[in-house]
């Protein structure tokens, strides 16, 4: 418990103690987590309550901590992608795409069209699959519960996708340094575009399921207010910030593998409360399934990884006839690859705002450093800023549209 | 960029780098901040260069909307004679959100930072011992050891 909550609770009566004026702060401490649901996640949050009002909220974060940053020192280099699936376990994609475009920056790898274009696929289907989640979790944390089994029904297309991809429902590690962890696989087109044709219409329902249900109007319209300025001062990125009318989208600002030849929009509202939040990730969505469906009519012909022996594992047929083939895929394996020493820092636009690895290299075969600034931690420590003064029922409400994930604040 | 804070200069990979006196970054914050228009603190964390010295290098990413730019600001500091942590001020009175990084980098290195509001353990419990991002601190940590005895 921070010093600030200690002298703000002193001078309060105890539990059951009579205040000494009538007049007198009747005040409460309330333990919400870490195991309470809505907090998705082992989330705690101390609040000081007055009647039904907060007066000052405090979260406690650490209880999902793993060590992932010190294990990454341990690992070689492509080991690190399988640690960097399970820092966010909604967006693992994305987490994959950051970490491999930080290495290739430091390795000044040039990665083929094709692997970019798939890599942009991937890490929108991931956003899809992220985006669904909080939906159906957000709305089921107010009340309207159908809306649920309508997401984890699109959801579940999804993984089925990454499933076909790499084999993996979640921890997919799709996406590694020099290009993709496997050749996309027979067929692709077929269940991508037909799950894509059909999302938009997806997206409209959910819209309409919410949309005319008058509780869930009236419960996120006007709640979960918290200024632009106090945002960036917080380190809040994300949707939270697109909805607060700022128009600030890595994909536009920065672009990386090759964003800058797809054409969508920025998502942004100006009303900044739980209900913009929920309209900005729906049109997020909207745009995601129009970056899918470019990709997928306009996916480059050629290699799926860049031509780099003794970074990129080379072809099982290879090394049965070939002995440099063979000699580099045991260098890999044994020893991994060599990057040469420097520091580079390589931000993405995650589902929930700016991922951004720092990794400092001392030119071994395993990373000095890794830092992962993750979304989440910068939107959970606007919390206090965010409850303050806001009903515990309404609390609900803006934490929901917080979206983060703990695994992801931890590490 | 022009302040007397800054020592050195780099330039690699596309990014730049400054090197400043950890004396002054609080100074130097403020500026970058208000007339550099580098609004965003996106965030802090340090490196530890065991044994060399200065032992750890606190490094700071900030980022300006704005101007779409991104700078690197590290500040180098020396373990203490006496064995006591290494200080630095901290910059929350230029960034709120500087709060949480600097306590992870507290938490993590042990790296103290003057004149910050609550300077507790985030991630790890509060009775910890040690600070594991410490190239000297064991991977499994000091509490368990898995060899027999």
């Amino acid at each position: 418990m921070s010093k600030l909550f200690e002298e703000h609770t002193a001078t309060f009566p105890a539990v059951g103690e009579t205040p000494a004026s009538p007049s007198a702060p009747r005040r409460m401490t309330l333990n919400m987590g870490p195991q309470h649901p809505s907090t998705h996640g082992v989330l705690r949050i101390m609040l000081e309550l007055e009647g039904e009002t907060i007066r000052l909220a405090e979260p406690d974060i650490g209880f999902l901590h793993t060590g992932i940053e010190k294990e990454c020192e341990q690992k070689t280099w492509q080991q690190v992608v399988t640690l960097t699936d399970r820092v966010d376990y909604l967006a693992n994609l994305s987490n994959n795409l950051v970490y491999a475009l930080t290495v290739e920056k430091l390795l000044q790898l040039e990665i083929p069209p094709r692997a970019q274009w798939m890599r942009v696929m991937m890490a929108e289907l991931s956003r899809l699959n992220s985006h669904l989640v909080w939906l159906g979790t957000h709305a089921l944390d107010i009340g309207a519960m159908s809306v649920f089994f309508y997401c984890f029904r699109e959801r579940e297309d999804v993984l089925r996708i990454f499933e076909m991809f790499s084999g993996q429902r979640m921890m997919t590690s799709y996406i590694r340094i020099g290009g993709l962890a496997l050749e996309p696989p027979r067929g692709w087109e077929k269940v991508v575009g037909k799950f894509i044709r059909a999302f938009p219409s997806k997206v409209d329902e959910y819209e309409e399921l919410l949309d005319t249900n008058p509780i869930w109007t009236r419960r996120t319209k006007g709640v979960g207010f918290m200024s632009l300025d106090d945002m960036l001062d917080l380190g809040v990125t994300g949707p939270m910030i697109r909805a607060a009318g700022l128009k600030w989208d890595i994909r536009k600002s920065e672009p990386y593998s090759s964003y800058d030849k797809f054409d969508f929009e920025i998502a942004s509202r100006t009303e900044n409360d739980v209900y913009a939040r929920y309209r900005v990730r729906l049109e997020e969505m909207r745009q995601s399934a129009r970056i899918i469906t470019q990709a997928l009519e306009g996916m480059p012909e050629g290699r799926w990884e860049a031509d780099a022996p003794g970074i990129v594992l080379p072809d099982r047929e290879k090394m049965k006839t070939q002995m440099e083939a063979l000699i580099y895929h045991f260098k890999i394996v044994t020893e991994g690859f060599r990057v040469p020493a420097g520091e580079v820092y390589q931000c993405i636009e995650a589902p929930r705002g700016e991922i951004g690895y720092y990794i400092v290299s001392d030119g071994t075969s395993k990373p000095y450093r890794v830092h992962m600034r993750t979304p989440s931690f910068g939107n959970v420590q606007a919390l206090p800023v965010l409850l303050k003064d806001t009903l515990i029922a309404d609390s609900i409400a803006a934490l929901g549209s917080v979206d983060f994930v703990l695994g992801d604040t931890d590490r | 960029m022009n302040h007397s804070a800054i020592v050195e200069t780099r330039e690699a990979f596309g990014e730049t780098t400054y090197f400043a006196d950890p004396a002054q970054i609080v100074d130097l914050c403020r500026y970058l901040r208000h007339t550099e228009k580098f609004n965003r603190l996106s965030a802090i964390t340090a490196v530890d260069w065991f044994p060399a010295e200065p032992r750890f290098e606190v490094v700071y990413h900030l980022h300006s909307i704005d101007n779409n730019q991104r700078i690197r600001v590290k500040c180098r500091i020396a373990t203490r004679a006496d064995g006591a942590n290494p200080e630095i001020d901290s910059i929350t009175s230029v960034w709120r959100g500087a709060d949480w990084y600097e306590r992870e980098v507290f938490d993590m290195f042990g790296i103290g930072f003057r004149n910050h509001p609550n300077l507790t353990r985030i991630l790890m419990p509060v009775d910890w011992e040690g600070y594991p991002l410490r190239k000297d601190y064991p991977v499994h940590g000091y509490k368990y050891s898995y060899s027999k005895e």
